[in-house]
């Protein structure tokens, strides 16, 4: 039982900055039909500059860690929203050539951060509360589980408010459900690319800063490994859909941590199989539009 | 010149086929004929003088490269020594391997619009299967190919019905996912079979002797330029078969395609399987020039490369193609040279760092072309030619002028065509 309920808060866990990068790439897809390559770019750009935010001022207090998030957060907007602007903008309904320009802007940031990083991983420690576990059930769960869960919860109800409950949320969801047609009413759909890339940058930032503390080093490969498993995440919840992303995560996190631990180290596997059947029972994904 | 891809633009290919300029824009002009059925057979080799002097030129070009190795020339900051030693040649055919993965991948991208984030795998599955059939089984090298390929063609056929379900961004999502699980296996190690991160050595007791150590390397070099000009062939003839055309009809609009009573389904398969057939057997050769397996060779990395040659070339055409691999080949193991070089070390730091690192020159050369040279490097050189052609014969009649905008409206619709087929999807 004690395994169980650890595999299931390391799985949430694990699901939660699947998550933090797939809901960028989801709302950025829905509402642009850019597949982003260069997510994981931010979001290394974040785990690294929380890194420096750490080593330079002392990394195990709460108000490092809470500085950290910010300005990795920040880090990854400022990115993101630089790419956009510079980038994205001058191929609006070019989506292959958008898909080219994320693919060699991952390449080149990816290339700069080995120059200055260095290509081996650099460790990191947070507060030391992160290192202790807690006891739920009879498993003891290290706390930056808890961590991570928190953090995405809070962003996804963020979201969630954000695009219910606001003017440039309502455009943002009208603008994924038919673009053409805000933009015949008048309203300038541009700003709300620029808005949903700085959005979708500042949580792959933040997922960065989470992620290094929950693998405990940050490297130029991490924001590559976690945006395959976004990708895959982002599929199987269906293109475009929040929630569909907030659900595949924790499901192919938590599969992944079972199949490793119960199916001797094929959790990688079992989740592209798992990818494989909802494209063959469902192709749209989970909660995806059928189109 | 932006016309729609209908029935315009392939009225406007017909009329032109009588004298179109130069090999490329024959060769976009045959793909171009293919969305309906146009007055005459599509893709009959035309004998036109033009046509005999490219062939001629093509024949004499394979025969200096294939002369090379026993030549004594030197291309001072191409390549690191005279063409005879083995550096050189490893280097030159590992271009030529390059340059005839970056074809199989136009079969994808460039024809049937397929823009695939997986072809590593059948790459990888060329390279890591052979090396570990070597290495356990005590069979020769050919049967060896042999039941690499047979592997291969199964795992085609299974990834290929599976990822084809979804098309346009979701198809490049899902073939990288199963491209990663290979990935993934690889730097496993199951077993101690694939060797994780160092990757295998090359068992060379059942190979031939020609083609082991470094002073038979101009054997694997003619072996390389064997293939490429394999791959050249088969590429043409699939891209100009029934198959080739209706796979460049599924690119230009599926729906159409489906209403005529055909399946693009399938076709989409075969192309697909194909490609990775053919690729599985440039990795191969890869294994026996590198004389080891890498880790790189299954990563999502290499498809990446593929794609930047293809684009750097130009999509959709052959030679474009070729011209990209080759030149990101020679391009990639020069700077890696010069980020080595002592000048680099001399620089500032903010100078060094991007400088010493040849992907960050690679990824925004790579941006700058897909921003500002649309069609790549043989669009771009056609564009120039054409702009020449035209300034020169201004006034010289309706049929000139029907001509050179024809050529111009096919050379750039290679790129508008792959960029419709993902708007429809999306």
């Amino acid at each position: 039982m004690s395994t169980v309920v650890l595999l299931l808060f390391t799985g949430l866990g694990l699901g939660a900055l699947y998550f933090l990068v797939a809901a960028g790439l989801s709302l950025i897809y829905g509402l642009m039909g850019v597949l982003n390559f260069a997510h994981g770019a931010f979001l290394t750009l974040g785990a690294f500059t929380g890194w420096e935010i750490a080593r330079r001022t002392g990394s195990d207090n709460w108000g490092t860690f809470l500085l950290s998030l910010l300005v990795g957060a920040a880090a990854g907007a400022a990115f993101a929203a630089f790419t956009e602007f510079v980038l994205i903008r001058r191929l609006y309904q070019r989506h292959i050539e958008q898909v080219l320009i994320t693919v060699g802007l991952s390449l080149a940031a990816v290339a700069l951060f080995d120059g200055i990083w260095g290509t081996d991983p650099v460790f990191i420690q947070g507060p030391a509360w992160f290192k202790e576990t807690t006891e739920i059930l009879g498993a003891r769960v290290p706390n930056d589980r808890f961590v991570c869960i928190i953090a995405a919860v809070l962003v996804l109800l963020a979201l969630v408010f954000f695009l219910k409950n606001t003017r440039y949320g309502m455009i943002i969801r009208a603008g994924v459900e038919n673009r053409s047609m805000v933009t015949a009413l008048g309203i300038d759909v541009r700003k709300a690319f620029t808005l949903v890339f700085t959005i979708g940058g500042a949580a792959a930032g933040l997922g960065g800063v989470l992620a290094s503390h929950y693998f405990g080093y940050v490297s130029p490969m991490l924001g590559g490994s976690l945006l395959i498993f976004a990708f895959i995440v982002t599929v199987i919840g269906g293109l475009g859909s929040l929630t569909g992303a907030a659900i595949a995560a924790v499901a192919v996190a938590v599969l992944q941590q079972f199949a490793n631990f119960y199916l001797g180290g094929t959790g990688d596997f079992v989740v592209v199989l798992a990818l494989a059947l909802v494209l063959l029972f469902r192709p749209s994904g989970l909660l995806g539009r059928t189109s | 010149m932006t016309t729609d891809t209908d029935a315009a633009g392939t009225n406007r290919a017909a009329t032109d086929s009588t004298g179109s300029k130069g090999t490329g824009a024959a060769v976009r002009e045959t793909r171009r004929t293919t969305v309906t059925n146009g007055p005459g057979r599509p893709g009959r080799p035309r004998l036109t003088r033009r046509g005999i002097a490219g062939a001629a030129a093509g024949l004499a070009g394979i025969v200096l490269l294939v002369l090379l190795p026993l030549l004594n020339l030197s291309l001072p900051g191409v390549l690191p020594g005279p063409t005879y030693t083995p550096g050189s040649l490893q280097l030159l055919a590992m271009c030529m391997l390059m340059a005839a993965a970056a074809l199989t991948y136009h079969l994808l991208l460039g024809v049937a619009g397929l823009l695939s984030f997986g072809h590593a795998l059948y790459f990888g599955a060329g390279v890591y299967g052979l090396a570990i059939i070597l290495q356990n089984l005590d069979i020769p090298l050919l049967p060896a190919m042999g039941l690499t390929l047979l592997i291969v063609i199964v795992l085609a056929h299974v990834v290929g019905s599976i990822s084809l379900r979804v098309s346009g961004i979701p198809f490049a999502m899902v073939t990288l996912a199963f491209a990663q699980a290979g990935s993934v296996i690889v730097g496993r190690n199951p077993d101690g079979r694939t060797g994780g991160d160092e990757g295998l050595t090359l068992r060379t007791d059942n190979l031939p002797d020609i083609l082991v150590g470094v002073a038979n390397t101009r054997n694997l070099y003619w072996l390389a330029l064997a293939v490429l000009v394999a791959v050249f062939i088969i590429v043409t003839w699939v891209q100009s078969s029934r198959a080739g055309h209706v796979a460049a009809a599924v690119r230009e609009n599926e729906l159409r395609v489906r209403v005529l009573g055909l399946q693009p389904y399938l076709v989409k398969l075969l192309i697909f399987v194909v490609s990775a057939i053919l690729v599985s057997i440039i990795g191969m050769v890869f294994l026996l020039l590198q004389s080891g397996a890498v880790p790189r060779a299954m990563s999502a990395d290499l498809t990446i490369t593929l794609l930047v040659m293809v684009v750097l070339g130009g999509v959709g055409s052959r030679w474009g193609a070729v011209i990209g691999g080759v030149f990101y080949t020679i391009l990639d193991q020069r700077l890696t040279t010069l980020a080595n070089s002592d000048a680099i070390a001399a620089l500032p730091d903010i100078l060094r760092v991007p400088l010493s690192e040849p992907l960050f020159i690679l990824g925004t050369l790579f941006i700058l072309v897909v921003l500002f040279l649309p069609g790549g490097l043989t669009g771009t050189a056609q564009r120039l030619a054409q702009r020449r052609n035209r300034s020169r014969g201004t006034g010289a009649g309706d049929s000139a002028g029907n001509d050179s905008t024809g050529g111009h409206a096919a050379g750039g619709q290679s790129t508008a065509a792959a960029r419709d087929i993902l708007e429809e999807s999306a």
